[in-house]
């Protein structure tokens, strides 16, 4: 931050700062507030009223028919089942991965041995690839373990490339606890699940925090592997809202696309209301590895 | 210690390391072989040499796909950088409400890119989006149908993925703003130094570490975008829009050429190794150092 004086130019200066934000503010929220707007408008007011303008009259029936009507394809019955599959796909996907990466970042950070550093660079390097590069063979094993559309099919998946992040999140975390802990605590005769479960365990709120908060966000999120290893029935949430937005029978019903929108993204936007600041942590330390 | 407690963290990773060995890498190597084979609705195995390249290098939709990625990473990453930077000096002025407008900012970021794709379609539709708010407020020649567009509607991908992801790219330059010696800055402004000359000339230049994070980050985003594509313009008008990642779905999934899918995924496995293998090649050196 540069200081500056207090003079008239610099109050003039100030304002023209905060007016500039506030617009970028309108910017970053204006589509939010379309959604919303659109969500609570009837399709008649939709044709004739302005997209920027609030509802006249507010009416829920959209979001009755997202929720429980809309159509995918043949079948309508909104978004619900699909609301549920991504509910009990995301849970055990995130626990079992978030467990997985806190044991191997543990290990590598504390347990080194010949071949670790090198296990662990193509742990990470796995974080990176484009998966359109595992989609056939993953396509095939599925179908060969019976998995083929499946939830847990998806979750095995979400669980297999998520390990990556996981595992880097816990030992950048890790790495940082001082290892003459460990080593005295290794002097005492404590073993390895010992020292992780007394010492390690009772440190880690925040990293499994922003690690659950992060695996949430992604597999809540993901496409990709949702559209691909997905059957009619077992899709995610949002591959039934691109469904119904694509479905090209009947009147085109923007209020309910907005509803059915809305309700896909609530998850991820609640979590990221009440825990933004894990929420920002997780980005960065995906991004800024260090 | 006795034996079987030495081996404990080997045992410990063995499971993620197969796991790994398998799924990423044998996968990878599945993957780049089917690319040399003359797959099409269902896997073969015998060798068939450079042809599914050499037929993906002539095929011009494949040229279409790798323009709009071009097109795309350029103005996607420079604008994310230019509007998270501008933003994030903006926001460190200290400004009262910093909390409630960097929420306000960084929200997009949560949301899937399907949810991202399905508002930004509605908004820029032709008939009834921004444009009608144009003509409504009573600029009637406005026209904004880039959407259904053949050579405009990369660019609402643009336009709907800056606004998802510069938010983030914004936090990290406010963070990189932050750790900023202060003592450097104060020197600066007691020798007089105007504002505007600290930013240019010495806090913009310390932030070279950011710049090249968030450049690795944002172009392997480019590089991967399918989603929002998808959702926005499903590759159309036609395939004027189709990504690499398109391309190799429709491949995979709708067109029954699985040589031809193998060979774009190991050209995007390609590129987005060149953006990435030096980046954590000089990041796990540094580490070291």
């Amino acid at each position: 931050m540069v200081e500056t004086r207090g003079s008239f130019k610099n109050k003039l200066l100030r304002w023209l700062l905060l007016t500039i934000l506030g617009l970028f503010v309108l910017y970053y929220l204006l589509p939010l507030f379309v959604m919303i707007s659109t969500s609570l408008k009837s399709l008649a007011e939709i044709r004739t009223g302005s997209l920027i303008s609030l509802p006249r009259e507010i009416t829920l029936d959209a979001w009755a028919l997202a929720w429980s009507g809309s159509c995918t394809g043949t079948e309508c019955f909104g978004m619900k089942p699909y609301f549920f599959n991504s509910v009990i796909m995301v849970i055990p996907a995130v626990l079992i991965s978030t467990l997985i990466g806190a044991v191997n970042g543990y290990t590598l950070s504390k347990w080194k041995f010949a071949g670790s550093e090198v296990i662990f660079g193509l742990l990470l390097f796995g974080c990176f690839i484009p998966f359109q590069v595992i989609l056939l063979p993953m396509a095939i094993v599925l179908g060969k373990l019976g998995l083929a559309g499946t939830i847990p099919g998806l979750i095995m998946v979400h669980v297999i490339y998520g390990i990556g992040f996981t595992t880097l999140f816990f030992r950048n975390y890790y790495v940082s606890v001082p290892t003459e802990l460990v080593k005295a605590a290794k002097i005492d005769g404590a073993g390895f699940f010992q020292i992780f479960f007394s010492i390690f365990l009772p440190l880690s709120t925040p990293v499994f925090v922003v690690t659950i908060i992060w695996q949430f966000t992604q597999i809540w999120n993901d496409f990709l592997f949702g559209v691909s290893f997905s059957s009619a029935g077992s899709q995610p949430v949002t591959v039934a809202l691109n469904n119904i937005v694509n479905t090209s029978t009947g009147v085109k019903a923007y209020n309910v696309d907005m509803a059915a929108a809305i309700i896909a993204a609530l998850p991820t936007l609640v979590v990221y209301v009440l825990a933004g600041k894990y929420f920002v942590r997780g980005l960065t330390a995906g991004s800024v590895k260090g | 210690m006795d034996r079987l407690s030495r081996h404990i963290p080997k045992i410990v990773i063995a499971p993620s390391f197969a796991a790994i060995l398998l799924f990423v890498y044998g996968f990878i190597a599945w993957t780049i072989y089917i690319s040399m084979t003359k797959s099409r609705m269902l896997p073969r195995y015998d060798f068939y040499g450079m042809l599914q390249y050499e037929k993906l290098f002539s095929s011009p939709r494949w040229y279409v796909a790798l323009e709009n990625l071009a097109i795309y990473t350029v103005l996607f990453v420079a604008i994310c950088i230019i509007l998270g930077l501008f933003l994030a000096i903006l926001l460190d002025q200290k400004i009262r409400a910093e909390g409630f407008i960097r929420t306000a900012i960084l929200y997009p970021m949560a949301l899937s890119f399907i949810v991202t794709g399905t508002a930004w379609k509605w908004m820029l539709n032709p008939g009834l989006g921004l444009e009608k708010v144009m003509h409504d407020w009573g600029w009637s020649s406005f026209a904004f149908d880039w959407l259904v567009k053949p050579d405009m509607a990369i660019y609402t991908i643009v336009i709907a993925g800056v606004w998802q992801a510069s938010g983030f790219v914004m936090a990290l330059f406010l963070a990189g703003l932050r750790s900023v010696n202060p003592e450097i800055i104060k020197a600066a402004m007691v020798d007089g130094i105007p504002g505007f000359r600290i930013y240019t000339g010495i806090i913009i230049p310390s932030l070279r570490p950011v710049f090249i994070s968030a450049i690795i980050v944002l172009s392997h985003l480019a590089i991967k975008s399918f989603d929002l594509v998808i959702a926005l313009t499903a590759g159309g008008p036609g395939y004027a829009t189709d990504m690499p990642a398109t391309f190799m779905y429709a491949m995979a999934f709708n067109r029954g050429q699985l040589g031809q899918a193998a060979a774009s995924a190991t050209v995007m496995l390609a590129t987005v190794c060149a953006v990435i293998v030096p980046y954590l090649y000089s990041e796990l050196r540094a580490r070291h150092d």
